[in-house]
């Protein structure tokens, strides 16, 4: 039982949760102070896995809770970015009228489910922690329930993540079956090409996957979702579940199927050209932020995925990479996109934008930086994210995929550019507020930072994630 | 050598335009931030001076060299110049605090900004000619997109937008081909440090793609027919000093990566598609010299007769002899300053006439004497008359051609004489005869700045025509290098077969 240090923080979490849920039950009008210790604890609880940091590989509860550096570089980022949501949606949330003390509280369940997903090494508990994420996510998207889009994206959310947890249970069980365990390692032992029960389940469980990170042609419900849910929560969804997803999606592939990457392979490079297309052109057309913003995230995780399809420990480091930059991009975004406010009311389609640069030169600036960022022109961080993951590709002399890839952002950069067209050719409108609270301000001026001068000293990232050596 | 000068020539105009973005002008004439560029595109300027000065021409290495450790294990952050790099090092340098004494007194609407972008835009360029390392070549080739993307779109004319993404769209289509190209060497050769890759070269059987993975974004760039179209639409809407940056410093970056890459990295290749490039730059110079007589807009004029010079440029690149190779970059030099000059001109009529069609103008010498001296000496430097920097580049280029192929040679003179019929009729029909408008009478001629930049322009192109020793002087021994490495080269391939 001395090990049980290294789950301190899910430990930490889990008791925070029922302590906030008591404490919310028998205080009135808690919601503010709740929302604010659920920020707090989400601190502390980064200071804890930055303290765990320094151990590594170890396996606890029968080798099927793994904490090594994949899993806590994982979760660092999940609640970092949990952090920064917390802090870009408080003014959000109080104005739209949803700053109920559930709220924070699912988003703590949320991010449990999340570790325990980073951290899972069986079938088993992966799924639980699948599950309670994906629960709390439920709920949260449709947690407006006033309104009738906010409504229906949670109910469709729900019944379409419903399809997809049965087929990767199904999924679960064929390779259970085939194998006699749910624990990876054991799988890797007693698993071979030649079972069609296996391939069959690894099938299942990645289209359960794809569905979590919205990879095409398991993407239907992102944009509608993406939509419909309060901006806080979209932000919560763009970034969060992606982190959690992918790490499962490394672990899952590499873990007890390293040696049948041939039966999987071109599965992934399907999802990840399908997606990195599909992204690109289907964005083109919107009219709304929200909704543009998911299909790019689709465009994105295709990126991110083209990275676990080249096989290789660079390719795993450079989807890490990936996600690390996006979800950095992301996070900006929405900062801007809170930043979008008029008499007490949040504006999200692309027009509002029109002549932004006008009015508001420092906000521009920084979505022009984010904006060509997210299209990958270096020198900004957004370059970097998709040099490494082809980098890891092209070293693998999967030609194919790199050129359809660049070919990709080409495209994309289209919608991108007509963001920035509106920002700042066209004819501006009425002023914006500008009195936005300290963290939304802190969370925009970081990140900004963060894409602008990545450049300078692209080391940092690299030499962490190149710790990470999953094969 | 300890102070990193080529960083600090980099560097030093995004200070000041760091500078510029956090300084509040106290009234709206923003005289602060007209000051700030101006002394920082003068004061790197001078430094590129100082830099010719102390360098050594008669080494064949590469120099002032500095090499950090960038993204660790994997590549360096590497510059230093040669012969040939320095010179497209002065023309940027020279090139810029042109551009913003044109800015600071035509362009009213968001002025800051504008400085901002130049000043940008300058620390790209001469990234781009000093890297000695393909990945930060890439990252300065494909920065330098963005603020040129705003300058067009923000402060050019009424189909800025069109332009504007069509002058993106095309130019990343063309580069992400040779990402993946630079990403392919690296994993071929274990390195992508251009002076690495000189010594231990790249696989014969790599050579043809990788070439043409370089070649479809250079040809973007330079721009070579058939890609070319973005180059009108985009200098047509772009504002004056937009097009000057464009036309002057841009399509140079192909070029010097015609030589510097594309010749320097595969020879074998090079020497493989040399038909091809001689095919598409005689096209380029017939075609776009007929297409430059039918245009009625000066600018667009001005334009395609770009892309007929810059045919003449990679025809001498790839004669691969000596006097075609200095011919192309006398060339590139001469055009940049003659065709930056020829924009501005343009400029001077369209700011006091608001239009640039040929047919509005006509009899300008009798109200504007100065502006149609002027004129007439950046014409003759368009159309190589011997005297001007323009003969020098020229008469080169074909020198070299007569020795690779009689017929190419004779082709491309008939581009000369072409030049010289567009060129020319377009001053004879604005500047000659009678005036026929009546808001031509009211024209003023030259103000004092608009003297001041376009004699500045005048004095290197004469200057270079008459005496074109110092900047063949400085190329003569990096261009033999590269002849004798592209030759041992080939030799070594034959041998094998």
């Amino acid at each position: 039982m001395e090990n049980l240090e290294i789950i301190l923080p899910e430990i930490f979490l889990s008791l925070t949760i029922m302590f906030l849920l008591l404490f919310g039950v028998f205080k009135n009008n808690s919601s503010k102070l709740i929302y604010n210790l659920t920020t707090f604890s989400l601190i502390i609880l980064f200071a804890l896995l930055l303290n765990l940091y320094q151990i590594s590989d170890l396996s606890i509860f029968n080798n099927s809770y793994k904490v090594d550096s994949l899993a806590t570089f994982m979760k660092l980022l999940t609640i970092g970015s949990g952090i920064f949501v917390m802090l870009t949606s408080s003014k959000y949330i109080e104005i739209n009228n949803i700053n109920k003390m559930e709220y924070p509280i699912l988003i703590l369940s949320s991010i449990l489910g999340m570790m325990v997903m980073i951290s899972s090494n069986d079938l088993i508990v992966f799924y639980m922690g699948l599950e309670l994420q994906s629960l709390a996510l439920y709920v949260l998207a449709s947690f407006n329930r006033e309104n009738l889009l906010s409504t229906e994206s949670g109910l469709k959310y729900f019944v379409l993540s419903a399809l997809s947890s049965g087929l990767l249970l199904y999924g679960c069980s064929l390779i259970y079956g085939f194998s006699g365990s749910t624990n990876f390692n054991i799988i890797l032992d007693n698993s071979s090409s030649g079972q069609y029960g296996i391939t069959f389940g690894i099938v299942f469980i990645l289209v359960g996957l794809a569905f979590k990170i919205s990879a095409v042609p398991f993407h239907m419900w992102a944009p509608d979702v993406y939509q419909g849910s309060p901006t806080s929560v979209t932000t919560f969804f763009a970034v969060l579940p992606k982190i959690a997803a992918l790490s499962v999606f490394i672990r899952f592939l590499y873990v007890p199927f390293a040696e049948m990457n041939d039966q999987w392979q071109m599965i992934i490079i399907f999802l990840s050209i399908a997606s990195m297309i599909f992204g690109a052109v289907a964005a083109i057309g919107q009219k709304n932020l929200k909704r543009l913003i998911a299909y790019s995230s689709i465009g994105h995780m295709g990126y991110a995925l083209t990275g676990l399809a080249a096989g290789t420990n660079k390719g795993i480091q450079g989807s890490i990479s990936y996600i690390a930059i996006y979800l950095v991009m992301n996070l900006a975004f929405f900062s801007c996109m809170f930043m979008l406010r008029r008499n007490n009311e949040y504006y999200e389609s692309i027009e509002d934008l029109s002549g932004l640069s006008k009015n508001h030169p420092l906000l521009s600036f920084s979505l022009l930086i984010i904006l060509f960022s997210l299209a990958g022109i270096p020198p900004l961080a957004g370059f970097f994210a998709k040099f490494y993951v082809f980098m890891a590709v092209i070293e693998q002399k999967m030609y194919f995929l790199a050129i359809v890839g660049l070919l990709s952002t080409v495209i994309a950069a289209f919608y991108y550019l007509r963001i920035i067209k509106i920002i700042y050719f066209d004819k501006e409108k009425e002023k914006f507020e500008t009195d936005h609270h300290f963290g939304l301000k802190l969370t925009l001026a970081v990140s900004t930072i963060f894409i602008l001068a990545y450049f300078i000293y692209p080391s940092g990232l690299t030499e962490i994630v190149s710790k990470i050596n999953i094969i | 050598m300890d102070f990193p000068i080529i960083s600090s020539l980099i560097i030093l105009p995004t200070i000041g335009a760091l500078f510029i973005l956090f300084t509040k002008s106290s009234n709206s004439k923003y005289q602060s931030s007209k000051y700030v560029a101006l002394f920082i595109s003068l004061a790197n300027f001078i430094l590129s001076i100082y830099l010719w000065l102390i360098f050594d021409k008669s080494s064949i290495n590469f120099q002032f060299v500095e090499n950090r450790e960038w993204l660790s294990g994997f590549i360096d952050y590497k510059v230093g110049v040669d012969g040939i790099s320095i010179l497209f090092i002065l023309l940027t340098t020279f090139i810029t605090p042109i551009c913003v004494i044109s800015v600071i007194s035509t362009i009213k609407h968001r002025l800051k900004d504008f400085l901002i972008a130049i000043l940008i835009m300058e620390t790209l360029m001469i990234g781009v000619f000093c890297s000695l390392d393909l990945i930060i070549f890439y990252l300065f080739f494909e920065g330098g997109l963005i603020p040129m993307f705003l300058i067009i779109g923000i402060w050019g004319g009424e189909r800025r937008v069109y332009s504007a993404f069509k002058f993106f769209l095309y130019t990343l289509l063309g580069s992400v081909l040779m990402l993946i190209a630079i990403i392919s060497i690296y994993w071929i050769s274990g390195t992508t440090d251009v002076e690495k890759l000189y010594e231990i070269g790249i696989g014969e059987q790599y050579q043809k793609l990788l070439w043409l993975a370089f070649f479809s974004s250079f040809a973007v760039k330079t721009p070579m027919w058939p890609v070319h179209t973005w180059l009108p639409d985009a200098h047509v809407e772009a504002p004056t000093a937009g097009s000057v940056l464009l036309a002057a410093i841009l399509l140079k970056m192909a070029g010097y990566g015609f030589i510097r890459f594309s010749v320097g990295l595969f020879p074998i290749a090079s020497e493989y598609f040399v038909p091809l490039v001689f095919a598409l730059s005689l096209i380029a110079i017939i075609y776009t010299s007929l297409v430059a007589l039918m245009q009625e807009d000066m600018k667009k004029l001005i334009a395609y007769s770009s892309v007929a010079h810059m045919g003449f440029v990679t025809l001498g690149i790839f004669t691969m002899t000596q006097q075609g190779i200095e011919g192309s970059i006398f060339q590139m030099i001469s055009h940049g300053l003659v065709s930056a000059a020829l924009f501005l001109s343009v400029g001077v009529v369209y700011d006091r006439n608001h239009t640039r069609l040929i047919k509005k103008y006509g009899g300008l010498v009798t109200v504007m004497p100065k502006y149609g001296i002027v004129f007439m000496i950046f014409a003759l430097g368009s159309l190589g008359l011997p005297g001007t920097s323009g003969f020098i580049g020229e008469f080169l280029i074909l020198m070299g051609t007569f020795k690779k192929s009689f017929l190419v040679a004779t082709i491309a003179s008939l581009g000369v004489i072409l030049g010289a019929a567009y060129i020319l009729w377009m001053y004879k029909r604005v500047v000659f005869g009678e005036i026929i408008h009546e808001e031509i009478k009211s024209m003023k001629d030259l103000k004092k700045f608009e003297l001041l930049i376009l004699l500045l322009l005048a004095i290197p192109i004469i200057f270079f025509g008459l005496y074109p020793e110092p900047l063949i002087n400085s190329i003569e021994t990096s261009v033999t290098s590269l002849i004798d490495n592209y030759n041992t080269n080939l030799t070594q391939s034959f041998a094998k077969k």
